[in-house]
């Protein structure tokens, strides 16, 4: 089942348009920052594009700090959004129940399936931004945001690491969206339900009324990947995100699995 | 093959379904019969195990559980559904990857198979997009049959087909009940169903108002219709027997049509046609259930 879930996501047109526009996105910010040589101040704008100028290795960072706040949730949303609810929307999950699948069986290969895309998209805007970052900065050594020098291969770790924080991250997306997606028969419902709760959380975080629910805020956590390239690593936002994020899955995954193995399907 | 006792579904205050107790033999073509909206589609929801009962249960080839049985079943509910943006072929492949069981091996025969089975050979490459209405009715049939079920359950089968596609997919029930299938085929076209079925169920706003052989459900009326050039003299002859005349047409008090064949004849009176009159199964449906400005 797994198989083919993961069968049909590759198969889908749509996919790979999601991947594409992620790709372009920060293709697009490099072009201009390179042709204008003008980088935004230190502190300003996206995260490391400022450092970019220098050297190109650390563009895959910079992309995906152009990306999280909004192109990859909103990604992931859709894909886990109509994990569930587009089958149903197409009457093809009650074929699918039928089969038959069980429905934590199909539940899980969903949860696989969008992972699948996360780390997909993720990769591959990655692995473009090193491409583009190389072709259009160069490859020279790399200081981190503290000042030090990284070596290439210390600075492919720290992004290895920062693809995995932010697909556990958007794993906390995909999980709200799959519970959303178990509720409707609407993919667009789903989608926008969880982009909703997504862009809320933005607002709050920076909302210094909230301080004392913003510890608590999904997207809170988000962008302490910056803090891979402190040396040495800063690892207290990290590791409270990575928690944070766990809750969530955990809660949003539960909720799913309990309303879908129960739900009557009249789709 | 399917038995339920005492189902009942209720969503919030309205009741879907009330009482049902279908009783489905091995080996029946069983036509399950009801207006639209009289709970048809919910009763075969349950009975696949994609809606809960709110009590009552349901036992489908010998289980409780209708999700433990579903590989021995095959199933079309509310019309088929499948990927658009794929072929027909590529559609039954990840259904029956799907699924447990089925060696990976046999896989493509097997797809090609129920192609042939249900009319699709030539368009199985073609994307789902570009089928019409009855191609698609035809591949859903085909995932329907993938795994060679012991029982068929279709709900609305031939929406959608044209009068010679629906011929076929007669035929093919016909030819799958012969080789043992049990076919439960609901609708609420009587013409299907009376062309089709062995035994007949009619729902009516969720409840079963009968479930009898279709034999039964068109029993004789006691009358036999004759139709005849001597009007006036089969008048004389009959006398008070003589119910209903209608141009060349009479209905006649009489349940032995030999008996009055002969006396008519006697009589001197040319028969053109002479049958038992027989309840339509439209006439007992209808009788059954309620005029549709009744229903909410």
């Amino acid at each position: 089942m797994i198989l083919t879930e993961l069968a049909k996501l590759v198969r889908r047109p749509r996919t790979w348009v999601l991947v594409a526009l992620l790709c372009a996105l920060p293709t697009v910010v490099a072009v201009f920052v390179a042709v204008q040589e003008i980088a935004p101040r230190p502190g300003t704008g996206p995260a490391f594009l400022s450092a970019v100028l220098d050297s190109g290795t650390l563009f895959p960072a910079a992309a995906l700090a152009i990306v999280l706040p909004l192109f990859l949730p909103v990604a992931v949303a859709v894909v886990a959004g109509e994990s569930v609810a587009g089958e149903a929307q197409a009457g093809t999950l009650r074929y699918l129940l039928l089969r038959p699948v069980g429905r934590t069986r199909l539940l899980v290969a969903k949860l696989v399936s969008t992972l699948a895309f996360t780390l997909l998209s993720v990769s591959f805007v990655a692995l473009t931004a090193y491409a583009v970052g190389v072709a259009l900065f160069g490859s020279a050594e790399v200081s981190s945001v503290s000042g030090t020098e990284f070596s290439t291969a210390d600075a492919t770790v720290r992004i290895v690491l920062t693809v995995l924080y932010v697909g556990w991250s958007m794993l906390g997306v995909a999980s709200v969206a799959l519970f959303l997606s178990t509720l409707t028969d609407s993919p667009l419902v789903a989608a926008l339900g969880a982009v909703g709760v997504l862009v809320a959380s933005t607002l709050l975080v920076t909302l210094e009324a909230a301080a004392a629910v913003q510890p608590y805020l999904p997207t809170r956590y988000w962008l302490a990947f910056i803090d891979l390239y402190r040396d040495p690593v800063l690892t207290r936002d990290l590791l409270r995100g990575v928690g944070l994020q766990a809750v969530y899955i955990g809660v949003f995954l539960a909720a799913a699995w309990a309303n879908f193995t129960t739900k009557d399907v009249t789709s | 093959m399917i038995r339920t006792t005492a189902l009942v579904k209720r969503y919030g205050g309205f009741t879907a379904v009330d009482g049902v107790e279908l009783d489905v033999r091995a080996g029946d073509r069983y036509g399950f019969l009801g207006p639209n909206g009289s709970g048809k589609t919910t009763t075969v929801r349950m009975l696949l195990g994609l809606v809960l009962p709110t009590s009552g249960s349901v036992e489908v080839l010998g289980s409780t559980r209708p999700r433990s049985v579903l590989p021995r079943v095959g199933a079309m509910v509310e019309g088929p559904a499948a990927y658009g943006h794929l072929s027909g072929r590529a559609n039954l492949r990840l259904s029956d990857a799907a699924g447990p069981g089925g060696s990976r091996r046999t896989r493509a025969a097997r797809v090609d198979a129920v192609l042939e089975q249900v009319g699709l050979a030539g368009a199985g490459r073609k994307r789902v997009a570009d089928y019409s209405l009855g191609m698609r009715q035809r591949l859903g049939l085909a995932s329907a049959l993938l795994r060679g079920p012991e029982l068929l359950v279709l709900d609305e089968p031939t929406n959608g087909l044209d009068p010679q596609g629906i011929r076929e997919f007669r035929d093919l029930l016909l030819a799958l009940n012969a080789q043992g299938t049990t076919v439960f085929l609901s609708s609420h076209l009587l013409a299907e169903v009376e062309a089709l079925c062995t035994r007949v169920g009619v729902l009516d706003r969720g409840r079963l108002v009968a479930q009898d052989a279709l034999s039964v459900l068109q029993a004789p009326t006691g009358r036999t219709e004759v139709r005849t050039p001597d009007v006036d003299l089969a008048r004389t002859l009959l006398a008070r027997r003589l119910e209903h005349v209608d141009g060349d047409r009479l209905l006649v008090r009489a349940d032995d049509p030999a008996a009055l064949n002969a006396h008519l004849v006697e009589g001197g009176v040319r028969v053109r046609a002479l049958a038992p009159e027989r309840h339509t199964l439209e006439d007992t449906v209808l009788s059954l259930t309620t005029a549709s400005s009744d229903r909410e």
